[in-house]
């Protein structure tokens, strides 16, 4: 692998790291696992950028956003020649989101998945607060304001908040 | 064996049976949105209905590659007739209450996600593929849709005379489900579809536990629905398209 090629790929997980998710405006899209690989080959001195993404779930209307703001912020950098492209298999999974993820996801005050998805499948014990931090918390509904979240209430401060649903 | 159903015929009858129940479902149950008993179901159904929709668009643009006439996912949903439609009888039945909409959706969501589990053991790969990625989602809209029928059947008086009256509605919709034709038959010899006999026995099994516990039971079938896979519809379902299909309808191939 040549020296530009490998440079050009650290420069674009670079700027990916600055491109979020837009309905979860703090935390980036490689934190949530939706940046599955970045290929970059030298086509006699034409770069080409390849990135594979995959939809957190089937309907996420965020998707053509991502692709979007995936090209723009590229762009910007001065890397042309981009493809994106969505990949279904192995589907995506919470377990991907990464402990900056999950740290951002709390920061925001959404409490993220409780338990490894593929490991133990869904649980819901152990859900905190993520404001006061109180394990005190009951479901309002299995489904909150995007396809990814469920709505939760703390018996301890009684604030409403968000849980990232295992999946 | 290969790894990819070989007759691009049955291949693509077989997405777009996928694809069509998963949309007109999804359809359906977007019918409450802003008009559900709660804010949290107004969520929860706008959230399964979005799920399906995103689903059917994974399986009909699969099903018009397999074809290869040209035709897109949106050509395919907006664009065919009812006879050409390919979905179960179950999803295209009219939401009545809350209660025969959950009922509607715990008969389909069963049946969903034992289809879907089969079929992401199956040999065809984009099939698998599709179907691993789909029944994830599945398992939470089962989860609701069951919890919903113990809560309504084992609830109130009129709560329990409400899914009496649902299961009367939905339960001849029932035996379409495991109906086996050619198509089905030959991909279920070759590994790309669960065993049919199998399912419905897992369906039933499941199905009949969950009722128990809602102090209910399934009436006597005595008038089945049939053909749905093949073309043969209600009259829920044309005016379910009328209004889905409305706009690509009066202006074709409008973009926005």
């Amino acid at each position: 692998m040549s020296a530009t090629v490998e440079n050009t790929r650290l420069r674009v997980l670079e700027v990916l790291d600055s491109v979020c998710d837009p309905e979860i405006p703090t935390v980036s899209i490689r934190d949530l696992g939706i940046v599955r690989a970045v290929d970059v080959c030298d086509e006699s001195g034409d770069i080409q950028v390849q990135v594979m993404i995959t939809p957190t779930y089937s309907g996420c209307p965020a998707m053509q956003v991502i692709e979007q703001d995936i090209q723009e912020a590229l762009g910007r950098a001065g890397i042309d020649h981009v493809a994106v492209e969505q990949v279904l298999y192995p589907p995506w999974t919470t377990d991907w989101i990464t402990d900056e993820g999950r740290r951002d996801l709390l920061a925001t005050g959404i409490t993220p998945p409780a338990c490894r998805a593929c490991e133990e499948g869904p649980t819901e014990t152990g859900i905190r607060c993520p404001r006061c931090g109180s394990d005190q918390t009951s479901v309002l509904s299995g489904f909150g304001a995007t396809a990814c979240k469920a709505l939760w209430r703390c018996d301890h401060c009684l604030e409403p908040f968000d849980y990232f649903k295992p999946h | 064996m290969t790894n990819k159903i070989d007759t691009d015929q049955f291949r693509f009858e077989l997405l777009t049976r996928l694809g069509d129940s998963a949309l007109i479902m999804g359809h359906r149950l977007s019918e409450w949105s802003g008009d559900a008993p709660t804010l949290e179901e107004d969520m929860a159904l706008s959230n399964i209905a979005l799920d399906l929709i995103g689903q059917a668009r994974l399986w009909l643009t699969a099903a018009a590659q397999a074809e290869g006439a040209g035709r897109t996912e949106d050509d395919l949903a907006y664009q065919r007739d009812v006879r050409d439609w390919r979905n179960l009888h179950l999803v295209e039945l009219p939401n009545g209450d809350f209660g025969r909409t959950m009922l509607r959706q715990y008969f389909f969501d069963t049946y969903h996600l034992l289809l879907l589990e089969g079929l992401s053991e199956g040999s065809d790969r984009e099939i698998s593929g599709i179907a691993a990625k789909t029944l994830k989602e599945v398992r939470y809209h089962l989860r609701h849709s069951s919890g919903w029928v113990v809560r309504l059947g084992d609830g109130t008086q009129d709560s329990h005379r409400r899914m009496v009256n649902a299961l009367d509605i939905c339960t001849p919709c029932v035996p379409e489900l495991f109906e086996v034709d050619e198509v089905y038959r030959t991909l279920e010899a070759q590994g790309f579809v669960p065993a049919m006999n199998d399912l419905q026995a897992q369906w039933e099994r499941q199905v009949s536990a969950v009722l128990s516990e809602a102090t209910l039971s399934m009436p006597e079938i005595t008038n089945p629905m049939s053909g749905g896979r093949t073309g043969l519809h209600s009259e829920h379902l044309g005016y379910l398209l009328a209004e889905m299909q409305f706009l690509q309808r009066a202006y074709p191939g409008a973009t926005w």
